[in-house]
């Protein structure tokens, strides 16, 4: 399995080569400049800014000069926020998205396969049709619908909960909840989708027939097969997720990593649009890699050679 | 997964520093100040946005400081004398200003703080800023080296500028913050990490102590500061707060006790439900419509232009569509700007029935109608405001004029600013707001010499001669019937439509003392107490 890693994590260094490349020419196809405002630089001062920043170089120069530091791990400095450099924006950012994201997921997981598998085996049940409804409810409502929702109810009417900030742990309630609750509900009904159908396979009849106590036919059995299509969904999924969702962190101000992706290319941050880019491609390609080796410890008809 | 481990531990680690700060500074009196985006940077040097100048306001002090109600007042300069020519000026300065550190601010700190300004290597947007300073522009364009700069350390305490040109505005320029002192040692130790908390040093009423990007920042009273017997708050801290609503319900839930901005569409709400906490003050700046007058149809044609000019009812604009106090403009300078006779179209004292009218006449009289209906495109930069004025303005149009086919196009902010730069429209929504409090800093944006910024394309010499001649005029009273006959000028041939000139909303708590409305919307928070 380790070597499957490793050959993995090698086959990954061409992928993001591409979207390396990709993703510095599309930014600079699109119109506009760092330095464009409604204040116009007097030429002189804008030729300035443009050595400092080495924008006066042929395109492809200033590609291989990129590509050169982020081998050295160097995203450059940004644009934008002159104080840091890509790489502190980033790592700042990411540590507060991934407490965020991690608890959503956290609580999606345990309280989305609690939910579908009551619904899937109370099938066409009022409980079923409860839990059913809930969550399409919660995939209905959008986040920037329920995220104030939630902050005016709890936070201004019943003034039990901070309606926005960051620092300390009241501050995570709302944006958890919010970002999670769509995610139970994807949860939810995927559990319940596989779960009614693994119920059905023989090798739970089996278990059953041989007296095996429900608790660990479902837990241990059943349970084991049904998680798989969820797995697969939370690999990519997790990885928007941690990385930061721009409509949570705007409403509640949180300084996640979610908002430099928007702010960042609305600014032609350069270099902050590539970094994040960059750092989430990364992101996706190790947590499929994850999807796969877990796939391996649950299914046993998986192997690895 | 293991990756992610140590991150989780520090981050709490963080976390719980955080929260130990904040419990133990209940008892202080602590200002939380909305304070609009993230900023770019806090060096005074570098950056170019409000929303830092609000910090660096409180943080830094130049030669001359906003007051409460952003008149100049003296800053770290006790007094100055301008040379008769009014090329020199000699600041003289306090001896009792230092910095956060304790060390003295002397003369040789401005005199480094203005050469970094304008040395290319800086790459300073406001270089410019000091472009009236001898050789200033000279340095900035690589043809004279920063020493040669007009400034000098005449001793500690005494620093002597020497102008190109007398510019009667100078003071009040520097109030600004790209005209702040910043300390050598620690800039040149830390480079651009200087403004980080822990390494910055600085000599306002305020020091940094804390800065979460997108998070907030602190800043504690500086005991060194030669007023700090005067400074009434602890601390402020500031957010970033970009969506609007999410910082209304900051507000309203008390996390905030001052808002940067109020979202257009709660105005109505507010107003109803929370009028004593809603501040609305006019606001240096005038929203206009530029008119490409280098192409058709508006080239060389003033008759149209002043028809679509007169067809727009300004006073539906403010109050139905836009709703936030702005004030309908029929001038290009905004009012507020002292000893300037402000100057207005001739027929803003008309009704709207009789504009109609004289416009339908000159829209005939520029060859359209029937026959030949005017078709003419609105670009604007993708926002809902300035979609709703567009859609009402061209509703206007063609409801008086009739023979108008006026089409909306919308582009994302770079995209639009890219477009107009080049021109390439036909009519553009823009605003301007003011760098400083003189007439010369609206006149001088529609220079046909200015480049790209001048938005419609507009070039008329008598113009562009006035402009030059208030910059050498040094008897205040003749410079400013220069400057206003400037705008008669332009308002004579309207490259530009004026819409209405901007107010400013802020949500102020009541326990806010000291708040003063004024047109800068500078407000100083060691003016500002909290009294809970």
């Amino acid at each position: 399995m380790l070597s499957y890693a490793i050959r993995r994590l090698l086959g990954a260094i061409p992928t993001l080569f591409l979207i390396i490349t990709i993703a510095f020419f599309m930014v600079r196809l699109a119109p506009g400049g760092p330095f464009d405002s409604e204040r116009r630089l007097p030429a002189e001062i804008e030729a300035n800014l443009r050595a400092k920043y080495n924008l006066d170089d042929p395109l492809v120069v200033q590609y291989l000069h990129y590509l050169g530091d982020v081998v050295r791990g160097d995203f450059g400095p940004s644009f934008k926020y002159k104080d840091f450099s890509v790489n502190d924006l980033i790592w700042q950012g990411f540590a507060i998205s991934a407490q965020i994201g991690g608890l959503a997921i956290a609580g999606a997981l345990i309280l989305g396969l609690a939910f579908g598998t009551l619904a899937a085996l109370r099938q066409n049940s009022a409980a079923d049709y409860g839990v059913m409804a809930a969550a399409m409810t919660g995939i209905t409502i959008p986040n920037f619908v329920m995220a104030p929702l939630l902050t005016l109810v709890l936070g201004i009417y019943l003034g039990l909960l901070p309606v926005g900030g960051w620092g300390q742990v009241r501050h995570m309630v709302l944006p958890v909840v919010a970002l999670g609750l769509p995610q139970i509900a994807y949860v939810s009904r995927m559990t319940r989708a596989s779960m009614i159908e693994v119920l059905r396979s023989n090798y739970i009849r089996t278990a059953r027939a041989k007296g095996l106590p429900e608790r660990i036919t479902i837990l241990r059995h059943a349970m084991r097969a049904a998680i798989l299509p969820v797995v697969s969904y939370l690999g990519p999924a997790a990885a928007g997720i941690i990385t930061g969702s721009v409509v949570i962190e705007q409403i509640f101000g949180i300084p996640g990593v979610g908002r430099h992706f928007v702010q960042g290319a609305l600014n032609r941050d350069y270099t902050l649009v590539l970094g994040v880019v960059v750092f989430y491609g990364a992101l996706i390609i190790l947590f499929n890699l994850i999807v796969d080796l877990l796939y391996g410890m649950l299914d046993p008809r998986v192997r690895y050679d | 997964m293991i990756q992610i481990r140590p991150l989780f531990a520090r981050a709490t680690l963080a976390a719980a520093l955080v929260v130990g700060t904040v419990s133990a500074a209940e008892a202080e009196t602590i200002f939380h100040r909305g304070n609009g985006s993230e900023p770019e940077t806090l060096d005074p040097g570098l950056s170019t946005g409000v929303p830092e100048h609000h910090i660096q306001m409180d943080v830094f002090e130049g030669l001359v400081a906003p007051g409460p109600d952003s008149e100049p007042i003296p800053g770290v300069a006790e007094s100055w004398e301008i040379g008769d020519d009014g090329l020199t000026y000699v600041f003289h300065l306090r001896e009792n200003a230092k910095w956060s550190d304790g060390s003295p601010v002397t003369a040789e700190d401005f005199v480094y703080a203005w050469r970094r300004l304008v040395n290319p290597e800086t790459a300073a947007d406001y270089a410019y800023f000091l472009w009236p300073v001898r050789n200033g522009k000279a340095i900035s364009e690589g043809n004279a080296e920063p020493e040669e700069l007009g400034v000098e350390a005449r001793d500690e305490k005494t620093f002597v500028v020497t102008l190109e040109a007398p510019a009667p505005y100078f003071i009040d320029m520097l109030t600004h913050h790209s005209t702040y002192p910043v300390p050598k040692a620690v800039v040149e130790e830390f480079g651009n990490e200087w403004t980080r908390p822990g390494n910055i040093v600085s000599n306002g009423a305020f020091r940094i102590t804390e800065w979460v990007p997108q998070s907030h920042i602190k800043a504690v009273r500086n005991e060194h500061f030669h007023a700090a017997d005067e400074v009434k708050l602890d601390a402020v801290v500031y957010y970033p707060t970009e969506d609007r609503e999410a910082e209304l319900r900051r507000f309203r839930a008390g996390e905030l006790d001052y808002t940067y901005d109020v979202p257009a569409q709660q105005i109505p709400w507010i107003q109803q439900n929370m009028p004593d906490q809603f501040r609305n003050t006019p606001y240096l700046g005038t929203y206009f419509y530029a008119f490409n007058v280098t192409a058709e149809p508006f080239k060389d044609n003033p008759a149209l232009r002043k028809a679509l000019a007169l067809a727009i009812d300004r006073d539906i604009l403010t109050e139905k569509v836009t709703q936030g106090g702005e004030i309908p403009a029929y001038g290009w300078v905004p009012p507020g700007m002292e000893g300037y006779q402000q100057q207005q179209l001739e027929w803003a004292s008309w009704t709207q029935e009789q504009r109609n009218e004289e416009a339908k006449k000159l829209f005939a009289e520029a060859g359209y109608g029937p026959d030949n209906p005017l078709t003419v495109e609105i670009l604007y930069n993708t926002d809902d405001n300035h979609r709703k004025i567009a859609i009402a303005v061209a509703g206007m149009w063609k409801q008086v004029l009739g023979d108008v086919n006026a089409t909306l196009r919308n582009e994302e902010w770079k995209v639009y600013l890219e477009t107009r730069d080049q021109l390439q429209f036909q009519v553009v929504r823009a605003g301007w707001i003011g760098d400083y409090r003189d007439p010369y800093t609206f006149l001088s944006y529609l220079r046909s010499d200015i480049g790209e910024q001048n938005p419609s394309g507009y070039k008329n010499a008598d113009y562009d001669r006035l402009n030059d001649e208030s910059t050498v005029e040094t008897d205040a009273e003749k410079r400013m019937a220069i400057m206003a006959e400037a705008e008669r000028i332009l308002l004579a041939d309207l490259p530009i439509m004026p819409i209405y000139f901007y107010s400013q909303q802020h949500m102020v708590a009541d326990h806010v003392k000291g708040w003063e409305p004024n047109i800068m919307d500078y407000h100083p928070s060691r003016f500002i107490t909290v009294e809970r």
